[in-house]
């Protein structure tokens, strides 16, 4: 069957792929790109790991239809990579402990990162909110949300 | 698993494509067929889209207003004019599905989803369709009895008339996991109160049947009466009849129909 062409900017880079007739994102992205730092869970749209910000809006990759993406800008968990430097987000889930298994995390960090680049200073609740769709089986989500509260308060003293 | 997408750039080519394509299903917001894609469902060989700005219209002010099939539930959270229906939308998933999902989608939802098409019931909703016949309005019920046969026709828009105040329209999702779950059952209530009685009653109920229905005999109970405690507790009785709710792992039949009523009552008095 005829593959489709499909251009648009992963991280700060523009790439173009050829995809097969209903691909999904996270396919797109870990196996012909090479990012593997969305995961895959469920496939249902239940746990959230396979979480990105699609035009800084976060998107279930697994349920994106991967040419729907075209000319549009896909941020994953390597964008917050910053050289040697841990991003302020993933320096709160190590000192928090937010982190078990970490298969969550890729999904909880772009989560994180939606609410904050909306609303820098949330509220409990909003965090919890936020998270809401991603699902996390070892912590209990409490080191999770005192991490991304204690991010947040960092990028408020900095 | 490969399938063929269509693209289009207007919903009547895009509607002309599925109703000729009985294996196709028209892609929204990706939360219901790119999920039947990812479980492998054989039932479906082409993917139809349009890229119609039609689709994604809002018109949110005067007494009745308009979503287009396309509007996702993130966008009604966005719009002022759209309070009454921020309960339902919020209860939608987390953000990245009130981000996908669509008002359109959400009537195609099965059990335990499906919550926003509640409110809609309540509200008395139209759901303008276009099929190979053209296009027509239908009531949001009808719409709801026949949806099986609906898979070769295109939602347009859905349209319903603001509750006449915001104490008139009641809604609540009982799940087990908050702030996010499944529903163990979905309630809506429009009590438009005329001259100290209430005129037009409709209560909807999800995950209460294979689809969103209206509770008829609780709609009765209140019709005509001002809404005090008898009569809440009339509807309340009456609000498992005509029910045929299903076991799934979220609640049993037996729970769900024990349940309703108490979940009635408690939204129409208010209480947590």
């Amino acid at each position: 069957m005829a593959k489709t062409a499909l251009q648009f900017r992963h991280n700060s880079s523009d790439v173009a792929i050829f995809v097969d007739g209903g691909t999904n994102l996270l396919v797109a992205l870990r196996e012909l790109i090479g990012d593997m730092t969305p995961k895959f869970g469920c496939g249902q749209g239940g746990c959230g790991t396979c979480s990105v910000l699609i035009d800084g809006e976060l998107h279930l990759s697994c349920l994106t239809l991967a040419e729907t993406v075209a000319g549009r800008s896909v941020e994953t968990l390597d964008s917050l990579k910053q050289g040697p430097n841990l991003h302020p987000l993933q320096r709160a889930f190590a000192e928090n402990f937010a982190a078990q298994c970490g298969y969550c995390t890729p999904g909880m960090l772009m989560a994180a990162k939606a609410l904050l680049d909306r609303n820098p200073s949330p509220s409990r609740a909003e965090v919890v909110e936020a998270i809401s769709g991603n699902i996390c089986r070892c912590t209990g989500y409490e080191p999770i949300i005192n991490a991304i509260l204690a991010a947040s308060g960092d990028r408020a003293s900095a | 698993m490969t399938v063929t997408v269509k693209t289009f750039t207007s919903s009547s080519e895009a509607a002309a494509a599925l109703s000729s394509d009985r294996n196709a299903r028209y892609l929204g917001g990706g939360t219901l067929v790119m999920r039947a894609l990812n479980e492998g469902d054989i039932s479906l060989s082409t993917v139809v889209r349009a890229n119609d700005q039609a689709l994604t219209r809002i018109d949110p002010s005067g007494p009745r207003i308009t979503l287009g099939a396309g509007v996702t539930f993130a966008r009604i959270l966005g719009e002022r004019d759209l309070a009454f229906l921020h309960a339902p939308a919020r209860s939608i998933g987390g953000p990245a599905v009130r981000n996908m999902g669509t008002v359109g989608g959400n009537l195609f939802a099965p059990n335990p989803y499906g919550d926003f098409t509640v409110a809609l019931l309540a509200l008395d909703a139209t759901v303008a369709l276009q099929g190979g016949f053209g296009s027509r309005d239908i009531p949001i019920e009808e719409f709801l009895q026949s949806r099986e046969r609906q898979a070769g026709t295109l939602v347009l828009s859905v349209s319903c008339t603001r509750p006449t105040s915001a104490e008139a329209f009641h809604y609540r999702k009982i799940a087990r996991i908050k702030p996010k779950g499944g529903s163990v059952i979905t309630l809506a209530a429009h009590l438009p109160i005329s001259g100290g009685r209430i005129a037009g009653a409709r209560i909807a109920l999800g995950s209460m049947a294979p689809t969103q229905i209206r509770a008829r005999a609780a709609e009765r109970a209140l019709e005509g009466r001002s809404l005090d405690a008898a009569t809440v507790e009339a509807a309340a009785a009456a609000a498992a009849e005509g029910t045929s709710p299903s076991d799934n792992a979220l609640s049993s039949a037996w729970y769900r129909r024990e349940i309703v009523g108490v979940h009635l009552r408690r939204l129409l008095l208010g209480q947590e």
